[in-house]
């Protein structure tokens, strides 16, 4: 493949991870912190692609293939969670649910 | 196991106990009463069936054999003779009556299943004591009823007071305990047996008289007795043991269990005249006694304290009775003391009851015509504890002890006798007086509520009252035949003298007393209220001192040695480690706030320092 760098590529998988770290730890809202986990798998999925690209091995297609069946999976355990939520604390707020302290 | 009259004599008291004790409050409190008193009673009817069908030798019932390893085979047994007969008549015969009437007297009281499963434990435990023919089933009923008086004297709980009272008495007879306890492990030591047939064929093969061996073992088993049986020094317990109901004073701290120790000597007595310097400690600490105590029963206020002291001077009797070898007089004032004693503190109940619980003398009085059962029951028991001449019962117990000392040349101790007989007379008139007659003190004294249950309330005081006269001197049947040979029995001649001299000293007590208490009212109050006067007052209100001395020379080193030991440096190094884990969870439960955007950020950091030192540290990526 040609075109571009993989530098460029993997560049921006970092700025997308920091963004998503940042997001997950600084968001309150537990909408946030998920799409936040949503971005973060991505861009660890965009690093695979892009390796396997420059080194024109498979190996990392399938890597993203079973990283986006993840990211599903938590999708989905992710919002069970968040209705819960809602339903206990009629709010979004994460920090809302810290009863189990000490 | 057979079923004898004697077995179910104390097998019944121990199934009221389990009913009781497993019925957890359902029976009610009239349910209760039935089966306390009940248990009780039928064990009455079978001491009554074991006595008429008593042969007049000594048998051994036994129960079952414990082990059987060679010829080593304890058994369980009971050893049945006049002796252990006497002691169960009195103790499930006087101790019916006062079931029957702590019936009346518990009327309305919480906790009556309670009363009614220690009663049971006590006459079950006093049974044991009395009929285990092994000392170490005498120690077994021995110890029983030490902790059934602990758990009576702390009836009513809730009093720090009553709770102070329990845990005294308990720790002082412990301490009498002990001395028992290790004159049986000497015994077991140097005779091999406990068997108390065995041990008093033994001895005297082992040991030869007056021998320091026979001398120690005579002294600790003595030891058990002082503290048993409330004599100086282990004495303190008993007065603040009133703190009890009445009826568990009449029985437990005057009738029976006290005795105790008189029991164990005149059981023990083959051991005793084996040391003769013991004995004659056995009759000096009978007559040191039962002086201090009545003198202090001259100073006290409350009715059943002057009961009580009452109660030790006549125990003191009993023990100079015993210390000039008079075995047999001292189970005779046993039996009558046992009568009259429970007949004065059943009355003084009747009046604390119907006085809505006012036992001070001060503000009693005037009672006799609007309580004449319980007047009545404190003249002829008052009658019987000064030893009336010829009438009461206990006139012809007194009269054989003071014979006995006459007649083995004690004259210190029948000294001793006489003049207690003197004061008797005066504390007892003291309290009559200031009971029944004069001013009424208070309000409740004025408007008292007289008992009027025929069956519960007038007979057992009716009963108790007629076995306190010469009937009950002449149904003791006299166990000359057990033991050995008293000092009177050599004498000739002499006895009338004695009868004339006790006579003398109950009349001159009794006039002194009604001179000073009718006559001289005035002048004795201002006596008391004033100078030495007043001290004296004090110091036999405070029974001497001993309570104080006590305090200062044993209590108060052993509290501040405690009190040391808790800041002992040894211990701050044992618990170093402690302190540090605590620390350390300290440290950790602060972390864990249940918030999980920290917990991720505290991750991220976590990740960052793993990675950073793997790039940063050479050779670190493998």
């Amino acid at each position: 493949m040609n075109g571009i760098p993989m530098e460029h590529g993997l560049i921006l998988a970092s700025i997308l991870f920091s963004l998503g770290l940042a997001g997950l730890m600084l968001r309150r809202s537990m909408l946030f912190v998920l799409m936040s986990l949503e971005v973060m798998l991505n861009s660890a999925a965009l690093a695979f692609v892009v390796g396997a690209t420059a080194w024109s091995q498979p190996d990392g297609q399938a890597m993203f293939l079973l990283v986006i069946t993840l990211a599903a999976a938590e999708a989905s355990v992710g919002l069970a969670l968040m209705i819960q939520l809602y339903q206990r604390y009629r709010s979004l707020d994460l920090d809302a649910a810290s009863r189990m302290r000490g | 196991m057979m079923v004898t009259p004697v077995v179910l004599s104390f097998l019944f008291p121990l199934m009221g106990t389990l009913v009781l004790a497993f019925s957890s409050g359902r029976l009610g409190a009239r349910g209760s009463s039935v089966i306390g008193v009940g248990s009780v009673g039928l064990a009455a009817l079978a001491t009554l069936w074991a006595v008429l069908s008593h042969t007049g030798d000594r048998e051994i019932i036994t129960l079952w054999t414990w082990i059987s390893v060679g010829d080593f085979q304890p058994t369980i047994g009971l050893g049945v003779d006049g002796l252990a007969l006497v002691m169960m008549a009195v103790i499930t015969g006087v101790g019916f009556l006062i079931h029957l009437f702590a019936a009346w007297y518990m009327t309305g009281e919480a906790g009556i299943t309670r009363f009614y499963a220690w009663m049971n434990l006590f006459v079950f435990s006093m049974m044991l004591l009395v009929l285990g023919d092994n000392l170490l089933l005498l120690f077994l009923g021995w110890e029983g009823v030490g902790l059934c008086s602990y758990g009576l004297i702390g009836y009513y709980y809730q009093g720090l007071d009553n709770a102070r009272a329990a845990f005294k008495a308990f720790v002082v007879t412990r301490i009498g305990d002990v001395f028992l306890a290790l004159g049986l492990f000497l015994v077991f030591m140097e005779l091999g047996t406990l068997d108390i047939a065995t041990v008093l064929t033994r001895a005297p093969e082992f040991w030869a008289e007056g021998s320091a061996t026979a001398n120690l073992a005579a002294l600790l088993v003595l030891g058990g007795a002082l503290g048993k049986s409330a004599q100086v020094p282990l004495h303190t317990w008993l007065p603040d043991a009133m703190a009890g109901p009445t009826p568990v004073s009449a029985l437990i701290h005057a009738a029976t269990m006290v005795t105790a120790g008189i029991y164990l000597i005149a059981r023990l007595n083959g051991l005793f005249l084996l040391a003769p310097d013991v004995m004659l400690l056995v009759g000096v600490i009978g007559a040191i006694s039962l002086l201090l105590a009545a003198f202090a029963a001259l100073a006290q206020t409350d009715i059943k304290r002057v009961l009580a002291y009452s109660t030790m001077s006549q125990i003191g009797y009993m023990f100079l009775a015993l210390g000039v070898g008079a075995f047999d007089a001292a189970i005779f004032h046993l039996v009558t003391h046992a009568f009259f004693k429970a007949l004065l503190f059943l009355s003084a109940g009747a009046v604390i009851i119907s006085c809505h619980h006012e036992q001070d003398m001060r503000k009693l009085g005037g009672l006799w015509r609007k309580l004449p059962v319980a007047y009545g029951g404190f003249i002829v028991g008052g009658a019987a504890l000064v030893a009336l001449p010829l009438v009461s019962a206990g006139f012809f117990s007194k009269d054989e002890i003071l014979w006995q000392a006459m007649a083995a040349d004690r004259n210190g101790l029948l000294i001793a006798g006489l003049l207690g007989a003197v004061l008797t007379g005066i504390y007892t008139v003291r309290l009559v007086l200031g009971t029944f007659h004069g001013e009424p003190g208070s309000d409740h004294a004025r408007h008292p509520e007289p008992g009027t249950n025929l069956i519960t309330h007038h007979l057992p005081l009716v009963v108790l009252a007629v076995l306190s006269t010469f009937i009950g001197a002449w149904l003791y049947p006299g166990l000359g035949g057990l033991f050995p040979d008293a000092p009177g029995e050599a004498v000739e001649g002499g006895h009338t003298l004695l009868q004339v001299l006790a006579i003398g000293a109950v009349v001159a007590g009794l006039a002194l007393a009604g001179w000073l208490f009718l006559m001289r009212r005035p002048w004795l109050d201002d006596v008391a209220s004033k100078g030495a006067g007043a001290s004296l007052w004090k110091l036999w209100h405070h029974a001497w001192g001993f309570d104080a001395l006590f305090d200062r020379v044993l209590v108060r080193p052993w509290q501040w040695s405690v009190r040391m030991l808790r800041f002992d440096f040894i211990n701050l190094i044992m618990n170093l480690p402690a302190l540090i884990a605590r620390g350390f969870n300290a440290g950790l439960v602060r972390s864990q706030n249940g918030r999980t955007r920290s917990y991720a950020v505290v991750m991220v950091f976590g990740a960052t320092v793993i990675l950073l030192a793997l790039a940063l540290v050479p050779g670190g990526v493998a």
